[in-house]
């Protein structure tokens, strides 16, 4: 078990550092840092001295080692959270990021909230009563979730729900009204693949001996479903739930956008548009870190709630 | 020679003998299953109408996509102008005829797609190959890669790739494609991982077939059905995906008409002018419903083992 939790901590590290590689490398795609980071109307003067004080005449390993552990005074490198200064902002672009994360985290939870009080239970439903109109309804309603772009399905949700029913506001990010349509725009795919799983696994585990046993020793079907077959059925969708999880903190950019939402992808998209790119490294790598996290969580988690996991 | 090669193509010789006795062809069987399954045949329907759009929009465009005039601009659908013409979809805030170009705007989609499957899917299923054959150091090595490339905010990285190397067609597939090629790594990875240790590939090594024999002719016929299945059922996702981006407003730029651009201007104006965002939503809608629906079809028919797993 300590290998197991061992080994996954250096493997979250090297994927790290895979991550801090083409956030790196990123910038060096032209050719030139300095002129993909410098305003456009940089005078030559001015990039060569950027150029220098950045150490972007150096050879690239070199300049990676900057950029990891930091360069002269003005650069204490990413190691020790210092990503530069946001142009645009003017305040330090991990600052500026940590700053955006409590809002996309509330979103990315309350979203995974909404799509499991929707989809535990349908998937229940469409297992229990296998093949008869609820279970091809789910699956009908599932289809068109998944081939559902979820941005366009904001959009619809903000025409029907705030422009002419007026009940819920179009964006902010205030109050609870606030969050029922960007929570919904942004668990639509986890709804839809979490719904799948809990049918399949539990249709699963209802074919299994210990339920025709539970079965064959009179329980009725409500405590066959509910004491047996629901508990064995958990673990591959908790499993499911923690990587959703994962995914949909880097996954709400686009509603956060539709919905002006104030999280980290609403601020990085802005960044993009306006070059600002202290702030874009920053913000891939908080959000892969906390990809990582979320996943390390769950494989630790996943060991030990199932004994039978092999520690390959 | 010849009795390599009935041994590695035996799943689909296999097939063709049982086909044969029912004097069915294989294809002709899938075509009645398609038939007999209104889903897919609804799926069939959407995508053979958006092809046909993609191929020749001038005969289904009634009017020039980019002819913009401030005279009709945000004009509800069926307007009719002075001159006769009826705009069924509505005008768009420059004045320009939404169903043109919805029409017009299903080459960048299904381009962008289609180009992305290809590279994706030859990244994807050739290192899924080396990392299942070779295993091994080789293998752990895809692996992490795979990982780092899953741990990455991926729409903010393809945004700042664009961003950065310039908004060309070749760039956006090439940002998608960084991404997507992790699923066909996998399933094939997987795939190879049982189909090395069957006899016929045991047995053309002991042969003396080199590697890359093997690989080519014995491994990669037999993990192309699988392929082609999440090949497939993954087009409608990088169609999303291409739409996501030009609505963030890093696809191909205007005036080119691409459905996600056309969302991104309605954006602006959802309590005046409902239709623009509307419309070319609903269409990128049905083109990756009818793309899944064929999918699951063609999954059922070159996977009978998947769909068992699935049910």
């Amino acid at each position: 078990m300590r290998a197991y939790i061992f080994r996954s901590l250096l493997q979250s590290l090297i994927v790290l550092n895979g991550v801090l590689l083409i956030v790196f490398l990123m910038l060096h795609l032209t050719g030139d840092p300095a002129g993909v980071l410098m305003p456009v109307d940089a005078t030559e003067e001015d990039l060569a001295r950027f150029r220098r004080d950045m150490g972007f005449d150096q050879p690239l390993h070199v300049q990676y080692v900057y950029f990891l552990f930091g360069h002269g005074e003005r650069n204490r490198g990413v190691l020790r959270g210092d990503f530069g200064f946001s142009y645009r902002h003017e305040v330090p672009a991990m600052g500026l990021v940590v700053e955006h994360i409590p809002a996309t985290v509330y979103l990315a939870v309350i979203a995974l909230l909404v799509a499991l009080a929707i989809a535990i239970p349908a998937g229940i439903l469409s297992a229990v009563f296998r093949n008869t109109w609820i279970d091809h309804l789910a699956s009908v309603v599932s289809m068109f979730g998944q081939s559902l772009p979820n941005f366009w399905m904001g959009l619809m949700l903000i025409i029907v729900f705030a422009v002419y029913l007026r009940w819920l506001p179009t964006s902010g990010y205030e109050g609870p009204e606030h969050v029922v349509l960007p929570a919904l725009t942004a668990g639509l795919y986890a709804t839809a693949r979490i719904m799948r799983m809990m049918r399949s696994t539990l249709l699963e585990v209802m074919g299994l001996d210990f339920v025709r046993t539970a079965r064959a020793k009179g329980l009725g079907e409500s405590a066959v479903i509910g004491r047996h077959a629901l508990k064995n059925a958990a673990i591959p969708v908790v499993t499911l739930v923690g990587l959703e999880l994962g995914l949909l903190l880097s996954g709400t950019v686009v509603t956060e956008v539709v919905f002006a939402w104030p999280g980290v992808g609403f601020l990085t998209v802005d960044a993009i548009v306006n070059q600002d790119y202290p702030v874009v490294q920053a913000a891939v790598t908080l959000l892969a870190m906390m990809y990582i996290g979320v996943n390390l969580t769950v494989d630790v988690t996943y060991a030990w709630l199932d004994p039978r996991i092999s520690y390959r | 020679m010849a009795v390599e090669r009935t041994i590695a193509v035996e799943p689909t010789l296999g097939g063709l003998e049982r086909a044969e006795s029912e004097r069915v062809s294989e294809p002709q069987r899938a075509l009645r299953k398609l038939l007999r399954r209104p889903p897919a045949l609804f799926g069939l329907l959407c995508v053979a109408a958006v092809l046909t759009w993609a191929v020749i929009p001038g005969a289904f465009a009634p009017l020039d996509p980019l002819d913009q005039s401030l005279a009709r601009h945000l004009k509800p659908p069926g307007w009719v102008d002075a001159e006769g013409r009826t705009y069924w979809l509505g005008t768009d805030q420059q004045g320009r005829d939404i169903l043109s170009r919805v029409v017009w705007g299903s080459r960048i989609s299904l381009s962008v797609g289609i180009a992305t499957v290809l590279v994706s899917g030859l990244i994807g299923v050739t290192l899924g190959l080396v990392a299942g054959y070779f295993g091994g150091k080789l293998d752990a090595v895809i692996s992490r890669i795979v990982d780092t490339a899953l741990a990455i905010p991926f729409i903010l990285l393809a945004m700042a790739l664009i961003a950065i190397l310039g908004p060309s067609l070749e760039n956006i597939i090439l940002a998608i494609a960084l991404r997507t090629w992790i699923v066909y790594a996998r399933v094939v990875r997987g795939e190879v991982l049982t189909l090395k240790e069957r006899e016929f590939v045991t047995g053309a090594k002991a042969m003396g077939c080199t590697t890359l024999r093997v690989l080519a002719v014995y491994l990669l016929p037999n993990v192309l059905p699988s392929t082609l299945v999440v090949a497939t059922l993954y087009l409608g996702r990088m169609i999303i995906i291409e739409a996501s981006l030009s609505f963030l407003g890093v696809g191909v730029p205007p005036p080119t008409p691409t459905w996600g651009g056309m969302l991104s201007d309605g954006r602006a104006f959802l309590d005046t002018a409902w239709w623009i965002a509307f419309f070319p939503g609903v269409v990128l809608m049905l083109t990756v419903l009818g793309v899944n629906l064929l999918g699951d079809w063609l999954r059922d028919v070159l996977d009978p083992q998947m769909k068992r797993a699935a049910d």
